[in-house]
Parts: structure tokens; sequence; C-alpha cells
């Protein structure tokens, strides 16, 4: 090789090498200064203390019960009608012109920006069909976010089961429906989970999308009323009392804690990944 | 006797049950269809309006958004050009970076230092628009303002800076993919030609990917132009034309965001026409990115 050519390749290898290097560092980067600020930020008074501005309060429980609020709203939503979706998708229907718009709404689904998702959701949930800022408008907007996580993941994991299953449950005499149901949906559960908790993260990092649906009310909802008021989320607290009040201090440690949970499912999806590898 | 007819009529309960299901799951498929079109239908018929009213020309164009004022002007065009530059940024900075990376990760790192690349890029996908502003906010933006003397810091550049390494995420796992994807033989061939690795890489693998890279890029953009949280907070909210690098802007999607909290009825009228044109950028692009990929598919079928 001439002297060229090494040298060509030897400045290739290195920014190759030094891209890699700026790709972790700013990872680290960003997790040891929010880290650093917002651990020590975080104390029991915070994690489920209540929040009032006036009394000097800055406890984030209203908000951690408004983020699973919304959680399991929109997964009771979206889960069930995007598992169906994709069994219809890979079980049912014929691949034609019906099954290729279908995927390409799905796929133009993820790709909106959750500001339109906001304003869709402000026009359509709050003021058309009247249910305010709240849980509800909140959670059905963020179901249709996450609908086609939820297809994909599906899918690919329904995709994933072996035919031979399908097809001796179908020798055996069992109709469709139960093949479906009793065979291969099981096979795929963990395929399926893996997408709830790619679901569970984006709802927890969605700020746009929530703060014009769900409404930014940081008190723990009435019993009675869980569904119809406003909650604010982890997120929207974040950018709340970043941008709104200056308290950097709850803001870090508000910080340090959706990177921890971000973390966490991120290692749970990883562990399924890592099992169904093995089967 | 007594026990065929049972069956019998068990068995055609248990067949309305199928139908009845299979109709269940084709309105679950129909549901994205239909969310697609209400997204649409509806962002259309509160941002058409407003934009008809302020006519075409002045709002797209108009370079001065004073929503407030006596006489208001509603001219967006400064946050237009604040999106396309973001965007722009992002893509010049987050693709070398990221395909660079992508190549690491697929071709060049042993076994451990790879996972532990991998890790971090999954981790940076996963952590919240609203923690990346926050981090732009309390770190890159004062870096900004003392070392390069920009009045506040929050500017163009930290936008672009901060969208970078958000789109890093998609480049990197899309391209890996890609580049993962070439057949091996490729780069046995070329090596066996008597190129270098490195070579190999530059001069077929990655040609043999570029529709998957491709597909990762318009991805990227995508996020770029329609992130709004990260943004936000970091690129000074004020609809000017930048002159520099270090000049605030405000992007569509946070003039959007910041104002709709305060914004009157015609002026959240006018946002929604924001919301429009920002909408039109997205179909673009997706339409960029469906015909990327027909291609990449089409490759498939006719290559190898």
């Amino acid at each position: 090789m001439n002297a060229k050519r090494k040298a060509k390749d030897l400045v290739l290898t290195v920014l190759i090498w030094m891209f890699s290097l700026i790709s972790a560092a700013f990872l680290l980067w960003m997790l040891a200064i929010v880290l650093s600020h917002g651990l020590a930020g975080i104390s029991l008074d915070f994690l489920i203390g209540e929040y009032n501005l006036y009394r000097g309060k800055n406890g984030i429980l209203p908000m951690i019960v408004g983020t699973l609020l919304l959680i399991v709203l929109t997964l009771a939503v979206a889960v069930p009608v995007g598992v169906f979706a994709a069994i219809y998708l890979t079980e049912y229907a014929r691949q034609g012109w019906g099954v290729r718009v279908i995927r390409l709404a799905t796929e133009s689904l993820s790709g909106i920006p959750s500001i339109i998702y906001g304003l869709f959701g402000y026009i359509f949930f709050k003021n058309t069909l009247r249910l305010g800022f709240s849980v509800l408008s909140g959670a059905l907007t963020l179901s249709i976010m996450v609908l086609p996580l939820v297809v994909r993941a599906t899918e690919e994991a329904l995709k994933s089961v072996d035919k031979s299953y399908r097809e001796a449950s179908l020798a055996l005499g069992a109709s469709r429906l139960y093949t479906v149901l009793r065979v291969v949906l099981p096979c795929a559960l963990p395929g399926i989970l893996s997408g709830v908790i790619l679901s569970m993260g984006r709802i927890i990092g969605e700020t746009a999308a929530v703060i014009f649906t769900a409404g930014t009310v940081p008190k723990i909802p009435h019993v009675g009323r869980l569904l119809t008021s406003s909650v604010r989320t982890l997120s929207v607290h974040l950018y709340m009392v970043a941008l709104e009040e200056a308290d950097f201090t709850s803001a870090f440690a508000t910080a340090a804690i959706l990177i921890g949970i971000v973390a966490v499912l991120n290692w749970t999806a990883k562990r399924i990944a890592r099992r169904m590898m093995r089967r | 006797m007594m026990r065929n007819g049972l069956r019998i009529s068990a068995k055609s309960r248990v067949s309305r049950f199928e139908n009845m299901m299979e109709i269940v799951f084709a309105l679950s498929a129909w549901t994205a269809i239909i969310s697609v079109a209400l997204i649409t239908a509806y962002i259309f018929m509160a941002g058409l309006p407003p934009i008809l009213k302020i006519g075409i020309p002045e709002f797209m164009f108009g370079i001065r958004w004073n929503p407030t004022a006596e006489e208001p002007q509603f001219g967006i065009f400064p946050m237009i050009l604040a999106s396309l530059l973001g965007m722009a940024g992002a893509t010049a900075i987050g693709v070398p970076v990221g395909l660079f990376t992508a190549i690491a990760l697929a071709m060049l790192a042993p076994k451990r230092p790879a996972a532990f690349l991998r890790g971090c890029i999954e981790l940076l996908s996963g952590i919240p628009s609203v923690v990346y502003g926050f981090f732009g906010l309390t770190v890159i933006v004062p870096f900004i303002r003392i070392r390069l003397g920009s009045p506040t810091g929050t500017s163009l550049l930290a936008m672009i800076v901060i969208l970078s390494f958000m789109i890093l995420p998609i480049i990197v796992s899309l391209s890996e993919a890609a580049l993962r994807a070439v057949p091996r033989e490729y780069m046995e061939g070329a090596l066996a030609l008597g190129a270098s690795r490195i070579e190999a890489i530059f001069k077929v693998i990655i040609p043999a990917a570029k529709s998957g890279i491709m597909t990762s890029v318009v991805l990227g953009m995508g996020r770029a132009i329609g992130e709004t949280m990260a943004v936000i907070m970091v690129c000074g909210n004020i609809a000017r034309i930048p002159r520099s690098l270090l000049d605030t802007v405000s992007p569509m999607t946070a003039t959007i965001a910041k104002d709709m909290s305060y914004a009157g009825p015609f002026h959240q009228a006018a946002l929604f026409g924001i919301g429009v044109v920002l909408f039109l950028f997205i179909i673009v692009l997706n339409i960029v990115l469906n015909v990327v990929v027909q291609r990449s598919v089409a490759g498939k079928q006719g290559g190898p």
C-alpha cells in the first residue's frame, strides 16, 4: 500500500473512533451533569411530598401519580387496539392495497411530530369532544402516538412465531381465532411486552403532546375525578420548573429521576430481548 | 343424536364469535387510518382559514411576527428559516458522527466496547427531549454565552448542537442495521482485490448500504424539524432572521408551544396555521422517505 492510501486510511480510522467517542462522551457528560446536580435534590420529602409553591413545597408525588395515570390509561387503549391491529395485519388480512394503506397510515403516525399531536389533541379531544384538560384527553392523544410502536412490535413478534405452531393447532381442529389467541399470541408475548415498554418510555418522555391535552395542574386528582382532572407529568414538570419557575434544584432532581426511569425501562427491555434470543 | 345437535349449535355460536372478533381486529387496524385522517382534517380545518385570511404570501414570507401588537403581524418566514437551519445543521453534524459511530459498531469495534457504545446510544434514544433541553439550557447555553460571547447564549448554535445529539440514535441504529445487512461477500471480495478494510468499508459497504443510510438521514431530519421541547429551552424564542449562529431564533415548533399558553383566539388560529406548514414539511419528508425505501426495495429485487 502506498503512503497516500495509508494516510487516508489512518485519517478515516481516527475519525471513526473520534466520532464514536463523541457519541458516548455526550451521553456520559449529560449523565454526569444531571446526576451530580440532581441526586442531591432527591429526598424522601421530594419523592412523596406535595407540590405547593406558596408553602415552599417542591414534592413530586402529584407528578408521579399523574404520570402513572397517563401510562395506565394510554396503554389500556393502545395495547388492545395495537395488538388487535397487528393480529389482523399478520394473521387475517389478505396482502393487498388495504393492508398497504394501513401500513402506510401506521408509518405516517410515527412520523408526526409531538407538537402536532398536541395541537390535534387540544382541538379534537379537549375542545370538540369537550374532554377539557384531562387525563382522558392526554391518554387518548398519547394512545394514537404510541399505536405504531405497539403495532410494529406485535407484528414482529407474531411473524417470528414458527408457522408449524399454527399448522399443528389448525390440524388438531382448533379454529383460527383459537389458534391465534391460545397458540400464537402467548409465544409472541415477550415481543409485545418490549413494545409496551417502549411505549411507556415514550409516554414518560413526552411533553409537547401532553402539555396541551392533560394540562399542567400539579395536584393529585380527586378519586372520583381521576379521568377528568388535569394532571402534570414528570416531563411537563421538568419543563415548568426549569422555564417558568427557574427552580433548577427541582429541575435537576426531576431530570435525574426521568433518566433513572428510562435506564430501568431500557434494561428491562434488553433482558426481555435477550430471553427471546435464547429461545 | 342429542350430542350431535349440541355440538352443531355450539359450533355456530363459536363461529359467530370468530366472525365478530375478526371484525374487531379489522376495525383496530383501521384505527391508524382513521387517526391519520382525523389529525390531518382537524389541523387543516383549524389552520388553513387563518392562513387564507392573512394571505399565503404574507404568512409564509412575511418577516415580522407580532401577534399581540395593536396591528398584529403574522409573518412566519423567520420560523421556517430557523426550522430549516436547525434541521440542516443537525444533519450536517449528526449524520457524519452517527454514520461513523455506526461503522465502528458494525465493522470495527471489539465486542465489549461495541456493547458499551451500543448501550450508550440506546440510552441516548430513550432520554426525554425535555432532559436534552434542560441540559442544553444549563450547560450548552452558558458555554456559548461565556466562551463565544453571545449575549444570552440561547442561539441557533445551541439548538443545532442539541438537535445533532438528539438525532444521533436514529442515525446510528438504522445505519448500523443497513451496514450489517450488506452481504459478507462484498467485504471479502473487496479485501481479496487488495483493498484495505477502511477502503472496503467506504468504497464498497457504504455504497451498498446507501438506501438504508439515506432512510436514517431522512428520519433524523424529520425528528429534527419536529422537535419541540429540547429546542424551546435553548433557542431564545425570538422570531427574527438570524444573522449568525449566535443569534436567537424561534423555529415553528417552539413558537407554537411557547405561544399556545397565552394566545388569544386569532393568534391561536395562526399557531394552527404554523402547524399546517410544519405538517406540510413532514408530509414532504415522508414522501421522500417512501421514495428512498421504494428504491431500496427495487434495488434489492434487481440486485444479486
